[in-house]
């Protein structure tokens, strides 16, 4: 049970987009729609955990002054493996012609490798503790971003497009602006705004 | 011409962080003085290029004759690291006031995404080589004029009052968000 707090903390307390403020490059970049955030937030996860516990296995036999080129080619190669699958199976481009999941993601899956987030675990958590809470802190960890990038997806398509994974409700346009570049900024600022409120009340109570 | 094309599309329209949103971890992290800024945005540029350069080699003759495309990340990234250790080595020996004010910029460049962004990004493109170095510098230009200019607005900034609750990260956002508004100016010119 007392593992399981190494699941939940991803959310709030310790949630990379909205507190730790990493990996911002594709909170930004893959959030023009939810599905493709939720799709970015997945295989981020994929890697962060698999990377995570092989770094908790192999930790022990890396020395010390080659840790980080180490985990940087564990991570690497999780996330060719991440980057070949997508490749094979998301790659189908939508009913009217749309890009697909893959083209989509672009130029960002294969940037997990740089991602602070991954790194970063497997630096201050993964390095240090044994392979259980490893894997649940991977799991953990991707998940809250996950949930960050799918709630910013669906912010800005919300307003953007007036449509919710796609299903559209609302006619006509809606503010473009929040698909385009700027609106990334913008709905992530006031998110992180609204976040840091609830934060304080979470603290108060 | 061509070269031209390449420089304004890389600098104004498709900026590197205001439209294509690579290096963000930098441009909020370091922008709270314009020296500092500066001192990135310099480091960056003598990295990108070189970065560049040895990955457009690395793919040419070693992955492309070898059929091991696939290697491309994990290659890329190694070279890069080492690459960024071996200049921090030379630039001590060579030129110790340039290290100085480079220096400590220089280990967070391994993961800073605009480097291995733009090595991708020049394979994806399939420019030769003298198109490759002037994509990554102009690029580099970019990182720089807006972080620059964005670390020039968040200096007045400190003088201003901002709403409790904006204080921070997210005014920082709003901000980057009018300022990416200001460069869609620049969009079709090309």
């Amino acid at each position: 049970m007392s593992q399981l707090k190494h699941v939940t903390k991803g959310f709030l307390k310790e949630n990379p987009t909205f507190v730790l403020f990493l990996g911002l490059c594709p909170t930004l970049g893959t959030t023009g729609s939810a599905i493709n955030g939720l799709g970015m937030g997945l295989a981020t996860t994929a890697v962060l955990t698999l990377s995570n516990v092989f770094i908790a296995l192999f930790s022990k036999y890396i020395p010390d002054k080659v840790r980080i080129p180490s985990f940087i080619v564990i991570i690497a190669s999780f996330v060719t493996i991440v980057d070949l699958l997508m490749s094979a199976y998301t790659n189908t481009p939508g009913p009217h012609g749309e890009p697909s999941l893959y083209d989509n993601l672009g130029i960002f899956i294969p940037l997990i490798v740089v991602n602070c987030i991954v790194l970063g675990r497997a630096e201050a958590f993964a390095a240090k503790n044994s392979v259980l809470p490893s894997l649940l802190d991977g799991i953990g960890i991707g998940l809250g971003f996950s949930f960050a990038l799918t709630l910013l997806g669906t912010v800005r398509e919300l307003l953007g497009n007036g449509s919710f994974f796609g299903h559209k409700f609302i006619q006509g346009d809606g503010m473009l602006i929040f698909i385009m570049a700027p609106g990334a900024f913008l709905a992530l600022g006031y998110l992180i705004m609204i976040m840091n409120k609830l934060k304080k009340k979470l603290a108060n109570s | 011409m061509e070269y031209i094309l390449i420089v304004i599309g890389a600098v104004f329209v498709n900026n590197i962080v205001l439209s294509q949103f690579l290096g963000i971890c930098p441009f909020i992290g370091v922008s709270n003085k314009v020296d500092t800024a500066i001192g990135m945005a310099s480091a960056v540029t003598f990295v990108m290029i070189i970065a560049t350069m040895v990955t457009y080699l690395l793919q040419q003759y070693i992955l492309e004759p070898l059929q091991i495309g696939f290697m491309q990340t994990v290659s890329y990234i190694l070279v890069i690291a080492a690459l960024v250790q071996l200049v921090e080595i030379i630039l001590k020996k060579v030129s110790p006031s340039m290290y100085q004010a480079l220096g400590i910029f220089l280990p967070l460049i391994t993961t800073n995404c605009t480097i291995l962004g733009v090595a991708i990004l020049t394979f994806q493109k399939e420019f030769n080589l003298l198109q490759g170095v002037v994509y990554a510098a102009s690029n580099a230009i970019g990182f720089g004029l807006a972080l620059v200019t964005f670390s020039g607005i968040r200096e007045q900034l400190e003088l201003a009052e901002i709403p409790k609750g904006m204080k921070g990260v997210p005014i920082a956002f709003i901000i980057a968000g009018i300022l990416a508004m200001a460069f869609m100016g620049f969009a079709n010119i090309v």
